[in-house]
């Protein structure tokens, strides 16, 4: 048997059950927001870790020119070392058919008389490779899509300068190469580059490197020093052309992994947080105004011997009950999507395995932040409501005190008509009501800034990177250094409009205790095709002295100019330098550092070289250019500008933006929530007041525009607070998403402003339409009946 | 004695002026009685209720229920006095317009110790048939017996009515009337009526005048009426 207490709460819920449906719609987005988030994250990252767990993905990695398979015991010697695997990794270049751009590719050595220890292959389809296979490979899952390749296929490879035909017997996926990223690449690009794997035998006969080894892969023990191990790894293979050896937080693949999920982090952090606090801003506006109608029942029930726990309880369990409205939509709701977005981007990060993993205490947590929030919010008014005496609560509260509004006492009443008059001294008799009511409603404005600016933030990050500094149509690299005569022969080419040469120089950047790997580009003193901007968007000439750093690269190091960077050199003479940083450049993809070239050239005491060019290409010519360029054994990479810009929008559209579309939804329904719970409760308050002015000859026409007139202050109060908590909300963001891949700018659209306050005005109409007809219903009768 | 009080004084602050509405009231109201008070607007006939029924606390004096003394309760000893022994019936109604007849009844016979069956306590008041109407489907008359109905439910051995028939025509009025009247003789609940109509007060068997804050006059009535007889 329910008690009649609880039969209250009940129907006190359904009479104001479109507040309740707002609320309970706010707070299941914020619900839903944080499982998916939390939940996704954690899935994706259980996933990550027991494929590299199962799979033997190392700890520790080296490359270098050759050495004699007997170092690697030296290897093994290291303390902290617990598996090591010598391979021979080399760089080739593919003939693929449906390409009329070259691609290139990595083939990777598989021990024949043991088994693979480290970096173990999950086989998709086919077989694993036979020992000593002759002319088979097995092939990365995301080429072999990208070429609608199946078994049995054969790849034409040119291959330390002969060509040779291999056929794809087996489809696998590596820990290694979750994603393939190409040497020098910034995005991954599985059409233009692959990875291969073939028997070590047939591979060292193929490249000269018979009983010899040029990469290495190192498992360390569980409580080894990993610094220690790469400095020892380092001084062992120094003679042999060993580039400095890295960890795997350096790996190129685990590292866009990891910065993939930070970024994922970083907007699921902040959304739930700001979706749950609005969610509690909502149930306090709702509670507090619910608590006041209900006075003098409260004083009632006081009266008659209900302590003030028991009130306190009543109103307590109201808000739970909304809660738990809240939450069993809201979990239901992110398991759902949760489920659908871990396997989105499972497929996206090419894992073998889905750990999903909706945990108990992600649900558990968001629950109970969310009831937090809730009862926080609310508290204070029930409290207050417990507080009051019975004697006092139950006499209807003084009429409200009314003055002249600021308007009337500098003399503009004149100008309003007694309407306006109402309108202006309620606004003014209650500032911090209106206030609160205008906070509501900025942030629905404010969370539909904030989902919308990611795009925007994107659009200019890409326009700026790919008009601005990447002038280029094409870049091409070399597979080693060449003199800078090569130039002269890319120049003859037809269709090359213009070309201007690049160095790039593989380094260890060292400020204090902060070092970086990364490279430092040369390029002509005023480069045209690429270019090197400062933060004004304006073309920088390469210094005369020093070095160019980009902002990312520099915070980093904690360099500013006027700083002296010390720069190990990682190949030919391997000197240690000291350069100034003369200029901090603006870019937002990845880390940058560049000098004049002729400049590099000379400090690096070597002859005029050049690594790569940048090409400008007369569009006309461009099929019979690749074509030619695809000949070149000398060229192992190939980047056509706007492939890549296609590639980063992919990538993009892929996974940030789809998290963005999320937030877009959920930002609308709590917008429309906010609004509309506003738009209500203004009502509920004035009904009584406007149904007496409609009883004193108002037309309806007369009465709304009290009622809109108020709201329409308020909304208009709204737009200036909401626009300016939205972008202080994108601000916060990009500094939780900032990557050594891509910082985010913060950028807005003024139409993004005006979509976004569109929705809000959108919603507004609709909330008001919905409380209009209210009104219409409004009894004239009854609504006196109350009125001493 | 059910209710005694000795030089009972109560002092509002309101904004700068002090307002004192009992100025020292020293009296007695004996069980089973029916007591009408008397007296005009601010005479404090209403704030001694409140202090009687526990609702409000004296600034000074004492005010002792079967020789417990009320100015020494606290809040929770209050609200448990209000709970066990009180009835009251107001003005307004004050009944929770999201409950039926029967359910504003069991709100309060749900709390008490000894109650009586909720369907009961409205066939008293002759509302039986509307117990599972809305306080918004019934008129001011029948909305009063029910609020009488939830304050004799829980058996109280006192029921405070503030001017339970100010809202009300002289018909309802006579209605509720003998509600209360009928309350007082057959339970014996001591019955406190505040109202500003004098003719009411031919019915009490003490009727209590008040003015500027004392009493002015005790009188006893030896020749009740029945609410028919009376001349409103």
């Amino acid at each position: 048997m329910i008690s009649s207490l609880n039969q209250k709460l009940l129907r006190d819920l359904w009479g104001i059950k479109g507040q309740v449906a707002a609320i309970t719609l706010v707070m299941a987005a914020g619900i839903a927001i944080f499982i998916i988030m939390f939940g996704v994250l954690d899935s994706l990252k259980l996933t990550r870790d027991t494929y590299y767990e199962r799979y033997q993905f190392a700890d520790v990695f080296a490359s270098l020119k050759r050495a004699p398979e007997a170092v690697k015991s030296r290897i093994d010697e290291i303390p902290g070392v617990s598996i090591s695997q010598s391979r021979v990794v080399f760089g080739v270049t593919l003939q693929m058919e449906s390409l009329s751009e070259p691609a290139t590719g990595k083939i990777i050595s598989l021990p024949d008389s043991s088994p693979t220890l480290l970096n173990k292959l999950y086989l998709r389809e086919g077989r694993m490779l036979f020992p000593n296979e002759e002319n088979a490979i097995l092939a990365d899952e995301s080429f072999v899509k990208a070429h609608n390749l199946s078994l049995g296929d054969d790849l034409t490879v040119v291959m330390n300068g002969y060509r040779r035909t291999l056929k794809i017997i087996g489809v696998v996926l590596s820990p290694e190469y979750v994603y393939s990223i190409a040497p020098g690449a910034l995005m991954p690009d599985s059409k233009r580059f692959g990875v291969f794997w073939m028997s070590r035998r047939s591979l060292e006969a193929a490249v000269n490197m018979k009983g010899a080894f040029n990469d290495i892969s190192i498992k360390t023990e569980r409580n080894a020093s990993i610094e220690g191990v790469l400095t020892k790894i380092d001084s062992i293979l120094k003679p042999y052309g060993g580039l400095i050896s890295f960890a795997r937080k350096d790996q190129l693949s685990n590292f866009f992994v990891a910065n993939e999920l930070k970024q994922l982090q970083g907007m699921g952090a902040l959304a739930p947080v700001i979706f749950l606090s609005v969610a509690a801003f909502l149930i306090n506006v709702v509670m507090s105004r619910q608590i006041a109608t209900q006075r003098e029942q409260i004083g009632m029930l006081k009266a008659v011997g209900y302590t003030n726990k028991e009130v306190s309880l009543h109103y307590l369990k109201m808000v739970l009950a909304i809660t738990f409205f809240g939450s069993v939509i809201g979990l239901a709701l992110g398991a759902w999507m949760g489920s659908g977005m871990t396997k989105m981007y499972t497929e996206f990060f090419h894992f073998p395995i889905l750990k999903y993993s909706f945990s108990l205490e992600v649900m558990i947590l968001a629950v109970f932040s969310c009831t937090l929030a809730a009862v926080i919010g609310t508290l204070f008014a029930i409290k207050n409501a417990a507080k009051l005496p019975p004697a006092e609560a139950m006499r209807p509260e003084s009429p409200a005190a009314f003055k002249k509004s600021l308007l009337e006492r500098i003399g503009l009443h004149q100008y309003l008509s007694f309407t306006s008059r109402i309108i202006i001294r309620q606004v003014d008799r209650r500032p911090i009501r209106t206030l609160m009511s205008s906070i509501g409603m900025a942030f629905a404005l404010s969370i539909l800034i904030f989902s919308f600016f990611m795009e925007d933030s994107m659009d200019y990050l890409m326009d700026v990177q790919y008009t601005m500094t990447q002038r280029e149509d094409v870049n091409i690299g070399f597979v080693e250094s060449k003199s800078a005569i090569a130039l002269e022969e890319i120049k003859t080419i037809s269709g090359v409009l213009m070309v201007e040469p690049i160095r790039d120089v593989p380094v260890y950047f060292k400020h204090n205790h902060f070092k970086k790997r990364g490279s430092i580009t040369g390029l002509v003193n005023k480069p045209t095709l690429r270019r090197v901007i400062d933060d004004q968007l304006k073309s920088v000439s390469m210094p005369s002295e020093g070095i160019a750093l980009n902002t990312t690269l520099a915070n980093i190091l904690q360099l500013k100019v006027g700083d002296v960077v010390e720069v190990e050199v990682l190949e030919e003479k391997r000197q240690t330098l000291k350069i100034p940083v003369s200029v901090i450049t603006q870019e937002f993809i990845g880390l940058g550092a560049f000098m004049d070239i002729v400049k590099l050239n000379y400090i690096l005491d070597s002859s005029p070289r050049i690594t790569g060019a940048s090409l400008l290409v007369d569009q006309n010519h461009s099929a019979q250019l690749y074509k030619e360029l695809k000949a070149i054994p000398a060229i192992i990479s190939l980047n056509i500008t706007s492939v890549l810009r296609q590639i980063f929008e992919d990538i993009m559209a892929e996974n940030l933006l789809k998290m963005m579309a999320t937030n877009v939804m959920f930002a609308s329904f709590i917008s429309f929530g906010i609004i509309y719970n506003t738009a209500r409760i203004t009502l509920s308050e004035r009904s009584r007041e406007l149904a007496s002015l409609r009883v004193l000859g108002l037309t309806r026409g007369e009465v709304a525009y009290i009622l809109f007139g108020e709201l329409g202050l308020i909304t208009l109060l709204s737009l200036p607070i909401g626009i300016f908590l939205g972008y202080g909300m994108s601000v916060g963001m990009t500094e939780s998403m900032d990557s050594e891949l891509f910082r985010i700018p913060v950028y807005l659209k003024n139409s993004t402003y005006g979509y976004a306050v569109l929705i809000v005005l959108l919603s507004a109409m609709v909330s008001f339409y919905l409380v209009w007809r209210q009104v219409d219903n409004i009894d004239l009768v009854s609504a006196q009946k109350g009125v001493e | 004695m059910l209710f005694k009080t000795e030089t009972l004084t109560k002092a509002y602050v309101t904004g700068e002026t002090e307002i004192h509405a009992l100025r020292g009231i020293t009296t007695e109201i004996p069980s089973g009685e029916l007591v009408v008070m008397l007296g005009p607007s601010g005479s404090g006939k209403s704030t001694f209720l409140n202090i009687i029924g526990g609702l409000d606390q004296p600034t000074s004096g004492k005010v002792f229920f079967k020789g417990n003394d009320l100015a020494n309760f606290n809040n929770r000893e209050l609200t448990y006095y209000r709970r066990e022994h009180v009835g009251f019936v107001f003005q307004a109604y004050n009944l929770v317009p999201s409950l039926t007849a029967l359910e504003n009844v069991s709100l309060v016979t749900e709390i008490s110790p000894d109650p009586m069956d909720p369907l009961k306590a409205l066939a008293i008041v002759g509302l039986k048939e509307r117990a599972n109407h809305f306080p918004s489907q019934m008129s001011g008359g029948e909305q009063q017996r029910v609020a009488i109905a939830r304050a004799l439910a829980k058996r109280p051995e006192v029921l405070l009515c503030d001017e339970p028939t100010g809202a009300l025509d002289s018909e309802t009025g006579i209605v509720v009337l003998n509600a209360l009247l009928k309350v007082n003789e057959e339970f014996g609940t001591t019955t406190i009526i505040i109202t500003h109509n004098a003719a009411i007060a031919e019915l009490a068997h003490r009727v209590i005048h008040f003015a500027d804050g004392l009493i002015h006059q005790v009188q006893i009535n030896n020749k009740r009426k029945a609410p028919e007889q009376i001349d409103w």
